[in-house]
């Protein structure tokens, strides 16, 4: 049984950093979110599977957040946002895809580097996701600069989250509970805040191209 | 090496230049079915070999011998890479043979030969198409290579035979790196076989033609053996894809009735393999010729992604 | 109790200004909550004082020599600010920058603001100290984002942008403490208190922690302000509203650097080797650097007095990473001494720009002749932030350097040329504000600046005489941090 849901879980940490990649060379705002949202889908299977493994009840409840706020409460916002913002455009990178590629592959080959000795001692059924998990928040970082619009920017941020609460669960078992509650406030509330930006951005700015905020640096 | 062997190996020689029209055709099939077209017959490849051998053969004046002897290497290397992919069996007299990097190499082999056809008699298309196949070639080679590597990392051999028998018949274990290796070998064989999204093997529009235009100056029995290599890589690739991610069902001993079930697992495989790429190529759009390094270069960082993901979470076990 | 109350008086402070805030009397209320916070914590530090280290709430919380004065100094300056904020926002309420609404979101946020320091400053909670950062990363955006300009916009994208990232990589370090404490401490909750950390420090495993230090330190470093992690900070200074750049400088960099100090002392006990102190050293040390070059290209007073900032930062940042009882004596020292010097000279500036009616150096002349308590304010406070006996931050400085020429020689004479940079490009710029000449008319309104003496009154009483119960808290946080 718990062999199995290791592998499972080293299964999905692979969809998790595919998906990764897969937000990095996604030009399409929609897909953006989709591909943000399977994110959240996954990340919600592994923790079910640790729960399942370890029997450890509050991993069960931090699923279920993960579940409302990820797959469901987010992208629902982030779809109204982008509905009534009309941005559906494609979006310009300040690189071309396959140089951002490759700057990923390096990247996922440095933080597989940097993990190498926390995987080895690590003695929980999901030894290895650490290097994933840190691969995909360095992926969603590299998206984050890539990036000139403010939507994609704040997907990375989010998808930066997804990567570090699949640390929590799959290398260490779930932070307490009252520090997974305390995180995903967080992230509920800085959402709300950004949708009001994205509005105040857009009515000074006629538009959400971040380019536009450039305008304070030293001379 | 005994009697039985060596027939069975006369046998996989026979059955991939036979098998290979029969695949084409049911791809065809699926495709019009999908696409809500009337198939052709499920036997239209080799009514098309058949009519081109019985046309005389059109050579340019300016044809060297070159032109003239491509089809031949073309299609002996095509019988030897379908032949040395273990399909039947992993004991065979050409197992030791079956290496995987001697594999890229006898493909790459007969790209060169269609490439200096192409360019041979000197027309535009000629070169054109050589060039264009020379660059999804350069593009798709290493991207072949990594995901081939993938599956070999875990055998520890670059020997098909040896990636066969230890993923065929070992416990059953989940590798997401061969999940990965797997997507980005299908991104590569479409590529190499002329496929939707990359090439379209159905027209000879001059701005996206790679295959095609190569082979315009073909005609008669040259131009029937090129189509019976075409349909030949399209069955090595296929079983080169079953072998390394779908090995269950290949025997190690050869008995009469191991070699019949591995045979209708050899074809029940090729139908779905068959039936899947129609379904892709009828989902996807063909996408300009300047996307192509994109679209390679994405099925390389798969195939690395892939061997960087075994090197993670499967070592050590 | 009086510790529940620390917490509670802000966090009600917060909400009954959310539904208040727009009324008349809101600023008073504002300084009334501020005012019983003070009181709260001026009762729990005496109680400290008689009772030693304390924890509450099943050690959820813990109130220690580290961080009690910094509760101290957070409640004082958070009332200060809330006085000089008075007149400051209604002068911009009358000049129509911001509408009621937008001051009842500034009280409302001011209030949180304060919850979320006291909350990341009294947490054993490591998880709950990041949750606290977060949150005070997120009142803080609404607040530099309040006039709602084209700039603040952009200072408030940049801040939150730059911060969340920077405070991600501290969740990522915190994941990893947590990683490296389980299996000392299992599951069930203690493995991310602080003291329980701290009781099993030798026999965390380095590897795991030097990487999870390192992470930790970028993250909280980059609230710090510490370079090349810098860049929203004079941004969100010179941007927001200027009682909102009084505490950004004056507690929220405080608060951000004893959580790096927090995580460096386990990392220490953890990593028998002196990786932490050598990183902060470094980063210390660029940071003072570069803020000293870039202050005097700066035309934007709260520009240059946020890069002063920076400096000051980087400096306490060496001394911690200089480590010992003398160089963290200093830290700490200046830490207290910055915190109210600075949050002092933003209310001078404050005054200094409303009076003038810009932010730009060149055009704010004569301040001595438009009003001579702010003239003053501004002047003394210069003179006090830029190192000069007998203020306070001469001793700590001095403290700084001497123990740097004694355990990293290497160090002092950078650290010299940038004190001496600052000093010529900060006094050459505040000289002509304050003594040239102007033609404007004296405004009629009065400045609030008692905040300001008050300030520079206790930043010269500790140059002169640290009161020994004080000293006593220095000595022993000192010891500890190592």
């Amino acid at each position: 049984m718990s062999h199995y849901s290791g592998q499972l879980i080293n299964l999905l940490a692979a969809v998790l950093l595919l998906l990764s990649f897969a937000m990095l060379g996604q030009r399409r705002i929609l897909s953006l979110i989709n591909l943000f949202m399977a994110q959240g889908a996954v990340l919600c299977a592994s923790t079910a599977t640790v729960a399942l493994v370890t029997g450890q009840k509050h991993l069960y409840w931090s699923a279920l957040i993960t579940l409302v706020l990820k797959v469901l409460l987010l992208p629902w916002i982030l779809h109204r946002l982008i509905r009534r913002l009309n941005v559906k455009w494609d979006i310009e990178t300040l690189f071309n895809i396959p140089t951002t590629m490759l700057i990923g592959i390096v990247l996922v080959i440095f933080s597989f580097n940097l993990a190498l000795p926390i995987s080895e001692l690590a003695g929980t059924v999901s030894r290895s996701t650490v290097g994933i998990a840190m691969a995909s928040v360095m992926l969603s970082f590299l998206m984050m600069i890539t990036r000139s619009k403010a939507v994609p920017q704040v997907i990375g941020f989010l998808a930066m989250e997804n990567g570090l609460f699949f640390a929590a669960t799959s290398a260490t078992y779930g932070m307490p509970m009252v520090v997974e509650l305390g995180i995903a406030l967080d992230v509920l509330v800085g959402m709300v805040i950004l949708g009001v930006f994205f509005f105040q951005i857009r009515e000074q700015f006629d538009s959400l191209d971040i380019r536009h905020l450039e305008q304070l640096k030293e001379d | 090496m005994n009697l039985t062997t060596i027939l069975l190996q006369f046998f996989a020689l026979i059955l991939a230049p036979v098998l290979a029209p029969l695949l084409t055709g049911w791809i065809n099939q699926c495709r019009a079915w999908l696409q809500n077209r009337s198939a052709p017959p499920l036997l239209q490849p080799y009514y098309q070999l058949g009519k081109l051998f019985e046309k005389e053969v059109v050579l340019a004046h300016n044809a060297s011998g070159v032109f003239r002897a491509a089809p031949y290497f073309i299609f002996a290397a095509m019988v030897l890479a379908a032949t040395i992919i273990p399909t039947l069996s992993t004991d065979l007299p050409f197992g030791p043979a079956a290496d995987a990097i001697a594999l890229v190499g006898i493909f790459a082999l007969a790209r060169v030969f269609i490439a200096l056809a192409g360019m041979d008699v000197g027309t535009s298309f000629g070169t054109l198409g050589a060039r264009r196949e020379m660059l999804v070639g350069f593009l798709a080679e290493p991207a072949l290579l990594m995901s081939i590597f993938t599956a070999s990392l875990i055998s520890h051999s670059t020997s098909l035979s040896t990636i066969v028998d230890t993923l065929g018949h070992r416990e059953f274990v989940i590798y997401p790196s061969l999940a990965f290796a797997g997507v980005a070998f299908t991104m590569v064989s479409l590529a190499e076989n002329a496929r939707i999204p990359v090439d379209n093997p159905t027209t000879h529009l001059e701005l996206t033609m790679i295959h095609e235009a190569m082979i315009l100056e073909y005609s008669g029995r040259h131009l029937a053996l090129i189509e019976w290599a075409a349909a030949l890589k399209m069955y090595a690739y296929s079983c080169l894809g079953l072998a390394l991610f779908f090995p269950w069902g290949v025997p190690q001993d050869v008995t009469l009735s191991n070699l019949s079930l591995a045979l209708a697992g050899l074809l029940f495989k090729l139908a779905i393999g068959g039936a899947l790429l129609a379904l892709i190529e009828t989902l996807s759009a063909k996408m300009r010729i300047f996307r192509a390094p994109e679209f390679l270069g994405t099925a390389f960082m798969l195939a690395v992604l892939g061997m960087l993901v075994h090197l993670l979470l499967e070592t050590g076990k | 109790m009086e510790f529940f109350l620390v917490l509670g008086f802000p966090l009600l402070g917060g909400m009954v200004l959310a539904l208040t805030g727009h009324t008349r009397r809101a600023a008073e209320y504002n300084a009334f909550f501020s005012l019983c916070t003070l009181i709260a914590a001026s009762v729990l530090t005496l109680h400290i004082v008689n009772h030693g280290p304390q924890m509450f709430f099943e050690e959820q919380f813990l109130v220690d020599p580290l961080n009690v004065f910094l509760v101290a100094l957070t409640a004082l300056v958070g009332f200060t600010t809330s006085l000089f904020s008075r007149p400051y926002m209604r002068i911009e309420h009358d000049r129509g920058h911001l509408s009621v609404g937008r001051l009842r979101l500034y009280h409302s946020m001011f209030q949180m603001f304060m919850f979320t320091m006291m909350l990341a400053l009294t947490t054993n909670n490591m998880g709950i100290l990041w949750v606290a950062m977060e949150a005070a990363t997120l009142t803080t955006v609404l607040l530099v984002s309040l006039y709602r300009t084209t700039a603040s916009l952009e200072a408030a994208w940049k801040y939150f942008i730059l911060c969340g990232v920077g405070i991600a990589q501290a969740l990522f370090g915190t994941i990893l403490l947590y990683f490296a404490a389980e299996k000392l401490l299992g599951h069930e909750g203690g493995a991310l208190l602080w003291s329980h950390l701290n009781a099993v420090k030798g026999s965390l495993e380095p590897t795991v922690m030097s990487l999870a230090f390192v992470f930790l330190l970028v993250g909280y470093g980059t609230k710090v302000g510490l370079v090349p992690l810098h860049n929203w900070l004079p941004d969100a200074h010179a941007e927001g509203p200027t009682p909102v750049s009084a505490v950004l400088s004056g507690l929220l960099l405080n608060v951000a650097l004893y959580a790096v100090v927090r995580c460096k002392v386990l990392a220490d006990g953890a990593l028998h080797s002196n990786l932490a102190g050598l990183l902060m050293m470094g980063f210390g040390l660029v940071s003072v650097v570069v803020a000293a070059f870039f202050l005097s290209r700066q035309k934007d007073i709260k520009r240059m007095f946020a890069y002063s900032s920076i400096e000051h930062m980087g400096i306490v940042t060496f001394a911690f990473g200089m480590g010992g009882p003398v160089a963290s004596f200093g830290g700490l020292l200046h830490m207290t001494v910055h915190s109210l010097t600075k949050s002092a000279i933003f209310f001078a500036v404050g005054h200094a720009t409303q009076k003038s009616g810009t932010q730009l150096m060149e055009h704010i002349r004569g301040l001595i002749k438009l009003s001579p308590t702010v003239g003053w304010g501004l002047m003394l406070g210069t003179l006090a932030i830029l190192g000069m006996p007998p203020f306070g931050v001469f001793a700590s400085e001095f403290l700084i350097l001497t123990t740097a020429m004694k355990q990293q020689p290497w160090a002092t004479p950078f650290l010299l040329i940038a004190l001496g940079v600052a000093f010529a490009a900060i006094f050459g710029k505040v000289q002509p504000m304050v003594f040239g000449e102007s033609s404007l008319p004296r405004l009629p309104h009065k400045p609030a600046m008692l905040p300001v003496f008050l300030h520079l009154a206790l930043v010269l009483l500790l140059g002169l005489w640290i009161p020994p119960y004080l000293a006593g808290w220095y000595q022993q946080a000192a010891r500890f941090i190592g």
